[in-house]
């Protein structure tokens, strides 16, 4: 008898349906962590001192420490404070938060590049600076932003593969869980590195075209 | 919120936590000085008319920037000994993390090479420079200044993403913090403590490298 699985088609659609839950952490973390980001970015041009150290101090923070640092800290903080999450919960907020660190550096840079004149125009047209951060600074920065906004997201995807650390089982976590069945780690581990590959490098193309296509200097 | 904050229990494995910072800092330049001679490679034979070596380098760095490091360490140290290919972990996380910043060195270092204009290594030939002079003073110098932010900010990267290689049993601080966390059972204040540490070395480098910049480049180039 023998009790070690072959490597075949049921095994390699296991490790490929697993891919969804790694696009899934990668989804949720963006989606909040834009939120986050977009404040953090506001928050580091407003012309308020304060704000803009706190912002600065987020950033700082999660930009230096080790992502896997961030989510052992989330893993074991939840139970401290009493609330009993899973490790799929404590992950989306680890990565959240490492997201709008980012995406806020990111989009601070975007936002502070379109030109002073564009500010003082439509100050000049009795916008206030709401209006102004809405209507006229944030549409042109969102332009210049999608290449370096995409090129994060690869980062990004590429991180939640510490996710299986903690024992979330997304695609890593799956090809190790396989490998422990199968003991053929080199088609597991090539499989989940091609799987990763396809996303990444065509997401990494997208952002180098519209790095070639948007990012014009005027 | 009853839970007992217990920092003291820590003590007692200082020396190890210690150690284990030394290890970090050891296994990120010895990593990262790898990882500059494999970029520099890498990032010469992407620029070079020779079509074989530019595809071998595009290769190279394309499939070591878009998977993940923990997916590299895995292959190199789970899957090469079934091909007969053994390691120690520690080799694995020096050649996993040296291929890793390699790659992004590479690119880091092609665009500083790309930013050096051609007139410069003309003014350089109608000095009477040699070839190697020409690279050593010209080329190279301009590149590594064009590169310093970035190739600076990819070392605190680096000394960031080391803690990966405890996955598979690298020794560095997070390796000295799993081991402190199955002998005291206080995960969350050693891991506080060890990614507070992470980030002192981050705050550490970044002021360093924003001085040693003063120092190399500013004085020889503001005239």
């Amino acid at each position: 008898m023998n009790i070690i699985r072959e490597f075949g088609t049921a095994e390699f659609l296991f490790i490929l349906v697993a891919a969804r839950w790694t696009i899934l952490l990668t989804l949720a973390s963006l989606a909040i962590g834009s939120v986050i980001g977009l404040l953090i970015a506001v928050m580091r041009i407003v012309p308020l001192r304060p704000i803009n150290w706190l912002a600065l101090a987020y950033i700082n923070l999660l930009q230096g420490t080790p992502v896997l640092g961030q989510l052992f800290l989330f893993f074991f903080g939840f139970s401290i404070i009493g609330i009993e999450v899973g490790a799929w919960a404590a992950c989306v907020a680890a990565f959240s938060l490492y997201t709008g660190a980012f995406l806020g550096e990111i989009w601070r840079g975007s936002l502070q590049s379109v030109p002073r004149t564009q500010w003082e125009a439509s100050a000049a047209m009795a916008l206030n600076y709401g209006q102004r951060l809405r209507y006229v600074i944030i549409p042109q920065a969102v332009r210049l932003s999608v290449a370096p906004t995409i090129g994060f997201i690869v980062q990004l995807l590429k991180n939640t593969s510490l996710a299986s650390i903690v024992g979330f089982v997304e695609l890593m976590r799956a090809a190790q869980l396989m490998n422990g069945a199968t003991f053929s780690p080199i088609p597991i581990y090539l499989t989940v590195a091609a799987i990763y590959f396809i996303i990444c490098f065509s997401l990494s193309q997208v952002s180098q075209h519209y790095e070639r296509t948007l990012h014009v200097p005027r | 919120m009853d839970y007992q904050f217990r920092f003291n229990a820590l003590e007692r494995y200082r020396d190890e936590l210690l150690e284990g910072v030394l290890l970090t800092l050891q296994l990120s330049l010895f990593t990262m000085a790898i990882g500059l001679v494999i970029g520099l490679v890498a990032a010469t034979m992407k620029l070079s008319k020779n079509k074989p070596l530019r595809s071998v380098a595009i290769a190279y760095i394309e499939v070591f920037r878009n998977t993940p490091l923990l997916v590299q360490l895995f292959i190199l140290f789970f899957g090469l000994p079934t091909l007969g290919l053994r390691m120690s972990a520690n080799e694995a996380a020096v050649i996993g993390l040296s291929m890793n910043v390699g790659a992004y060195i590479a690119e880091i270092m092609r665009s500083g090479l790309q930013s050096v204009r051609h007139s410069q290594i003309e003014a350089a030939m109608s000095l009477g420079m040699k070839p190697y002079q020409i690279l050593r003073y010209v080329t190279l110098f301009q590149a590594f200044k064009a590169a310093y932010p970035a190739l600076t900010s990819q070392f605190v990267l680096l000394v960031l993403m080391t803690s990966v290689v405890s996955a598979i049993g690298g020794t560095e601080l997070f390796h000295a913090a799993a081991f402190v966390e199955s002998r005291t059972f206080r995960s969350f204040e050693v891991y506080l403590v060890v990614t507070l540490a992470y980030f002192v070395l981050a705050l550490f480098f970044r002021a360093s490298f924003a001085a040693l910049y003063r120092i190399i480049f500013a004085r020889r180039t503001s005239r």
